[in-house]
């Protein structure tokens, strides 16, 4: 415990150097701005982002980079409240109550409510994870390719069986992922696969425009389409205040929404989204007034924005400790650190101390920046939101034109950009998710060699994925998560997946 | 913005017949999966025992195929597959075309008058804002744009034909 405090005082004066300071309210900024802004989510943002920060140490880009995604969930319950918008798709379930909140003149106190559960989940989960990553990481040095392969598999599964939509949908995006992934040469023999003679090719698809193709690009399409002038309406500072009745009524949806939030974070999937549907649906089972839900209940307010910045931070466990990114946010992330040459894995706390406390201790600046930032600037914050959306996706465009060129130099990006957003405007049509098949992307040349090592470890025989301990139990897990999702189809009853979906739109 | 997990649990169920969207998007997937494993084929595929490079695209080709077949037989309570769903994507055709123009044109043209030509064409063409914004709004982000990036940030933006 003392050596954690020890590290983390290290942390402390890393991430306090007035340089990364500024790079943490910057991101912050940012990203309370994308989670806004609708067509540009904390993946779109921070894809985006990404060739800004090129010239930065690892350090600061990753500081950046997260500041920019919890600033995100911060930023996406602003419009959610006052205007019934979700500026990212985890501030779905704030819209119901909080804007009902706004409707009885509560709007303030609503976003009052939201600011500090993010506050106090954001923190407690940064404790979380300092706590948790560290052992993990040292567990996981002993993993083998054998692991790795099977740790992988499970993840794409459960990214699958979590989302509540069909499984063999999911699990065909994740093949397609798989696949793009794939493309460009092979990781063991450098044979080139798929590439039909491009030379851009060669080195595979980039992350960036895959990721600002199939959510940005895609994301503004439909929203352009039905672009309509919006009218804010602007708190006043006084309303901000909560009374003590809201206050007391939040204290538990707000440590629940924390605790699941970030339990939720670690496990494969669209962690922050996820966690926010369960806690509006726990606090309303709990509620002794559930008919209160819908209609401006505080609660519904409190959990699910407490959640969706916990997940946030529980997300980041087996991005930093194992190298393993649990869904499409923190594979961007990881990218966006490898293209400084830091290898993802369990050996990074050990062996780039400064990059993991220096990114724990800039979490906790990042909190405090956020929440001095949103409540008394959200004034000012909202004017963006006067900005009409025809004015403002040629702009966010313009954006994506640059940042997919400027990280590879490329006009194959743009393309692969393009192509990106019109398949992603046709799933998002078609009752397709995204996510699978950007994880699949990302972690296919991962995959890949591992399973390949693993073969050539064991000199051919797939006994080695069950012979180790840790892999038979991932593969395990698999088998039973495929299994109920089978019993599921064959019996037609919605579980609690498809109840949590059914709630949502109740 | 990602899609919400909600599924396809709340789609009404259509009154009547025709293909559903199921249907068609899992017969493309299935037909995806099967040109990519016949693609596979072509490339050294190894042995059980000691893959090679063309192994798990196979695999996973014929793992897509699979899928699509699922998705077909599952599909029948999916709602019917209409085109006329996709009438946003004519503006969405508009939109990707000025994003085909940028990357023909970057290189060649330059930063600065590719996107400000892109930006005309979204504002002035496509929205059909008034002309001095178009133009303003135009000068200002091609010009400021390039500052903040290549200036400030040091991201290094293609010059074109025009030196500009």
């Amino acid at each position: 415990m003392l050596e954690t405090l020890g590290s983390l005082a290290n942390g402390f004066e890393i991430a306090l150097q007035p340089q990364l300071l500024a790079y943490a309210f910057a991101g912050c900024v940012i990203g309370t701005l994308v989670g806004m802004l609708p067509g540009l989510g904390p993946l779109a943002g921070i894809s985006l982002l990404l060739p800004g920060t090129l010239g930065l140490s690892p350090t600061a880009a990753l500081i950046m980079l997260a500041g920019v995604y919890y600033g995100a969930m911060y930023g996406g319950s602003t419009t959610s409240i006052l205007m019934r918008i979700p500026g990212e798709a985890a501030s779905v379930m704030t819209c119901i109550d909080g804007y009902a909140m706004t409707q009885k003149g509560r709007g303030g106190a609503a976003l009052a409510i939201a600011a500090i559960g993010s506050f106090v989940a954001g923190t407690l989960s940064v404790v979380g994870l300092m706590l948790l990553a560290p052992p993990l990481a040292e567990f996981a040095i002993r993993f083998g390719p054998a692991e790795y392969t099977s740790l992988l598999v499970v993840g794409l599964i459960v990214l699958a069986y979590m989302s509540g939509s069909s499984m063999p949908k999911m699990l065909a995006m994740a093949a397609l992922g798989l696949l793009c992934g794939m493309i460009g040469m092979d990781v063991m023999t450098g044979y080139a696969r798929f590439t039909g003679g491009v030379i851009a090719l060669r080195d595979g698809l980039g992350i960036v425009p895959v990721a600002v193709g199939l959510f940005g690009i895609s994301e503004i399409i439909l929203s352009a389409a039905k672009a309509r002038e919006v009218s804010v309406r602007q708190p006043k500072l006084a309303e901000l205040v909560p009374t003590r009745a809201e206050l007391k009524a939040s204290v538990g949806p707000i440590a629940r929404g924390s605790v699941l939030g970030f339990l939720i974070g670690i496990i494969p999937g669209s962690a922050h989204i996820i966690s926010s549907f369960v806690s509006y649906g726990i606090e309303r089972r709990l509620s002794k007034t559930p008919e209160r839900f819908g209609s401006g209940a505080v609660e519904g307010v409190a959990g699910p924005e407490s959640a969706n910045n916990a997940a946030a931070s529980g997300a980041f466990v087996p991005m930093l400790a194992l190298g393993v990114p649990s869904g499409p946010i923190p594979a961007v992330m990881l990218a966006a650190i490898m293209i400084h040459g830091v290898i993802p894995g369990p050996l990074l706390i050990a062996e780039r101390p400064e990059i993991f406390w220096g990114f724990i201790a800039s979490m906790y600046v990042g909190n405090v920046v956020l929440l001095l930032l949103n409540l008394p600037l959200v004034g000012i914050f909202i004017q963006v939101l006067r900005i009409p959306y025809r004015y403002l996706y040629p702009l966010i465009l313009t954006l994506c034109v640059i940042g997919v060129y400027a990280v590879g130099q490329s006009v194959v990006d743009i393309w692969i950009m393009i192509a990106m957003g019109f398949l992603g405007y046709g799933m998002r049509k078609l009752g397709y998710e995204p996510a699978p098949l950007v994880l699949g992307m990302v972690i296919a040349p991962l995959l890949e060699l591992s399973f390949r090592q693993s073969l050539a470890l064991s000199g051919g025989s797939y006994s080695i994925f069950v012979a180790r301990p840790v892999s038979a139990a991932l593969l395990a897990l698999a088998l039973v998560l495929l299994a109920l999702s089978v019993r599921t189809a064959l019996t037609q009853r919605a579980d609690w997946r498809q109840r949590l979906g059914l709630e949502e739109r109740g | 913005m990602e899609r919400t997990p909600s599924g396809a649990s709340g789609s009404p169920r259509p009154a009547h017949g025709g293909l559903r969207d199921d249907q068609v998007t899992g017969a493309a997937l299935a037909v995806v999966g099967a040109l990519v494993a016949l693609q596979s084929w072509q490339y050294p595929i190894g042995s059980l025992a000691d893959p090679g490079p063309g192994y798990l695209p196979f695999a996973l080709g014929i793992a897509l195929g699979v899928f699509g077949a699922l998705i077909v037989a599952a599909g029948g309570r999916s709602p019917v597959f209409r085109w006329e769903r996709f009438g946003d994507g004519l503006k969405g055709l508009a939109i990707l075309a000025g994003l085909g123009f940028a990357a023909l044109a970057l290189e060649q043209l330059g930063y600065r008058i590719t996107i400000a030509v892109l930006l005309f064409y979204y504002l002035g063409v496509l929205e059909r804002r008034p002309w001095i914004t178009t133009l303003v709004l135009t000068v200002i982000v091609s010009l400021g744009s390039h500052y903040v990036f290549a200036r400030l940030l040091r991201v290094p933006l293609p010059i074109g034909l025009f030196g500009f």
